[in-house]
């Protein structure tokens, strides 16, 4: 069985042609023009990147910025103290906690995303209870607006940043921490010192996944944000199956994969702990 | 030693579950609401199931679904599993290939399905059914290969080694050894793969034709469309047959992996 190695070549091919090829293309084409029935034309241009820069697509850019990262910190929030207490739970309460959380994970996001619609729409359930008990006579607009947004991708994120830290929660040594109440650190230095350094690499995972996650899904934008919510995402998806102008769905799409390196990147960095970089630094 | 947990955790986490529940529940309840448009209880129906399975766009999509899903299913099985053995002798891994089989669980998928959109339309691959099963094994592979090779990395080799020591041929050795051992591995794998091919919206929606509406993409254009109960009856099944095989799938996984940690995690 040592020659077995050839094997692999098959999924190497399949790959090659299927995930490496196509990204290939859409680096080309992001440099390629188009004719007005949106047929490429193979001449070398700048140009689509530069219509990026228009005030238009900025600003579409910088909200993408800022819902991608509003949602990877109110993930991050909401999920920390759920996995601390799922990590800090008894052997059988885990299994049953983990498998709440995983569930939804395989609940199509378009059946869960399609749930706030239920629930936010102007006759939906939450206006309707809010209406019988009192405390609002006309309905609240709460679907189509970036709040509902925000609330849709946060919802659908979740799962990914609570394994990651949960993982990270387990895996770290627990005699640091008896070690620090034994020499009489509080409840709160002891987590603040050592707990929250140990599972930086779980924050940094989750909050990749999330950021990555929400920039790339246009689903949530379109059904609860309306029109008015557009992100990269949907932009990009215009282009592609509206517009027909694919090379500048190209060039975006590019943009929106260096963005996503970038932010990896800078998580990273950010999660650095000072200790570690005065140690790099002497070295 | 457990510490006491603060009782401020507990409360998080129990809203935390309700507020993940909650709206998934509220579709499981208004499937069964006699009204249509209304979001008031008004009596208790199986109607909107009945009008489902009469419905022949849904079934037109449900059978595009499980073609599209039971095919790329054992494609993306067969590569993934021979992938894993193939790997497993090899003492150095080739860095290149390994991160190749990650690599389509890391790339968004909405720039998967942009890219094998501009691919077919460069070979003039008309989109339909083969194409959105083409782009499923695509991302089915990895997650498959992931599963196997964890199921083989925790498996010896002394049998495998008897058995050629006893003059057996490396097929006879694979077909009644290897294969049996790392069964539930791939069978594990395989229901992931159905499950994520049924599941999926985001690439299928860049590579799907005029014929091969799926399921997701056929309520996506329902939900855009509005409400109705229809699609809280389409939900809810759907629902509840992809929960039951991640649980399958899980199980599976679990048995006879005693005491190694086992995860539903796609990472």
């Amino acid at each position: 069985m040592r020659k077995s190695k050839w094997l692999v070549s098959p999924v190497v091919l399949w790959l090659s042609i299927f995930l490496i090829l196509p990204m290939a293309i859409v680096v080309v084409i992001s440099f390629l023009q188009r004719d007005e029935f949106g047929n490429l034309i193979y001449q070398f241009t700048l140009d689509n990147y530069a219509r990026f820069f228009d005030s238009l697509y900025m600003g579409v850019y910088w909200d993408t910025l800022v819902l991608s990262i509003s949602t990877t910190v109110l993930c991050l929030l909401i999920s920390y103290p759920l996995a601390y207490y799922i990590a800090n739970a008894g052997a059988t309460r885990q299994k049953i906690w983990l498998l709440l959380i995983t569930v939804p994970f395989w609940i199509n996001f378009l059946i869960r995303t399609y749930a706030w619609v239920l629930l936010l729409r102007s006759q939906g359930v939450v206006n309707s209870v809010l209406m019988n008990i009192g405390i609002i006579d006309e309905p609240l607009k709460m679907l189509y607006t970036k709040g509902a947004v925000l609330l849709g991708m946060v919802y659908t994120f979740i799962p990914f940043m609570v394994l990651p830290i949960y993982v990270a929660l387990e895996q770290m040594d627990k005699k640091l921490l008896e070690a620090a109440s034994d020499l009489g650190a509080t409840r709160w230095n002891a987590f603040r010192l050592i707990t929250l350094p140990q599972t930086k690499s779980g924050i940094m995972t989750g909050s990749v996944l999330v950021f990555v996650s929400t920039a790339g899904m246009y689903v949530v934008t379109d059904i609860l944000g309306g029109a008015k919510s557009a992100m990269l995402s949907n932009i990009i998806q215009t282009q592609f199956l509206g517009a027909r102008d694919w090379p500048f769905g190209s060039a975006l799409s590019v943009i929106f994969a260096i963005t996503s390196l970038v932010m990896i990147f800078l998580f990273n960095m950010a999660l650095r702990s000072r200790h570690e970089r005065a140690k790099e630094g002497r070295a | 030693m457990k510490q006491k947990t603060n009782p401020l955790l507990s409360i998080h986490s129990y809203i935390v579950i309700a507020f993940i529940y909650l709206p998934v529940l509220m579709i499981l309840i208004f499937s069964f609401n006699t009204s249509r448009i209304s979001s008031k209880w008004e009596g208790f129906t199986f109607k909107w199931y009945g009008s489902l399975f009469s419905n022949r766009y849904v079934m037109d999509a449900l059978m595009n679904s499980l073609t599209i899903a039971i095919t790329s299913t054992i494609i993306a099985t067969v590569l993934g599993t021979i992938a894993a053995i193939a790997l497993r002798n090899a003492l150095k891994k080739s860095k290149t290939v390994l991160g190749m089989l990650y690599l389509p669980i890391v790339v968004p998928d909405i720039i998967m399905g942009l890219s094998l959109l501009l691919l077919f339309s460069q070979f003039h691959f008309p989109l339909g059914k083969w194409t959105i099963i083409i782009a499923h094994v695509t991302f089915s592979i990895s997650y498959v290969y992931v599963i196997v090779a964890s199921r083989i990395s925790g498996m010896g080799k002394q049998l495998e080694e008897a058995a050629q020591d006893l003059g057996a041929s490396p097929w006879q050795t694979f077909r009644h050894i290897t294969l049996p051992a790392i069964w539930p591995g791939v069978l594990a794998g395989a229901i992931m793969a159905f499950t994520l091919s049924i599941d999926d919206f985001m690439i299928s929606f860049f590579v799907s034709g005029p014929n091969s509406t799926t399921l997701p993409i056929y309520i996506y254009g329902l939900v855009k469309r509005g409400i109705s109960p229809e699609i809280n009856a389409l939900c809810t099944i759907m629902i509840f047959v992809s929960v039951g095989l991640i649980l399958l799938a899980q199980w599976l996984q679990n048995k006879g992996n005693r005491g190694k940690k086992a995860s539903t995690l796609p990472f």
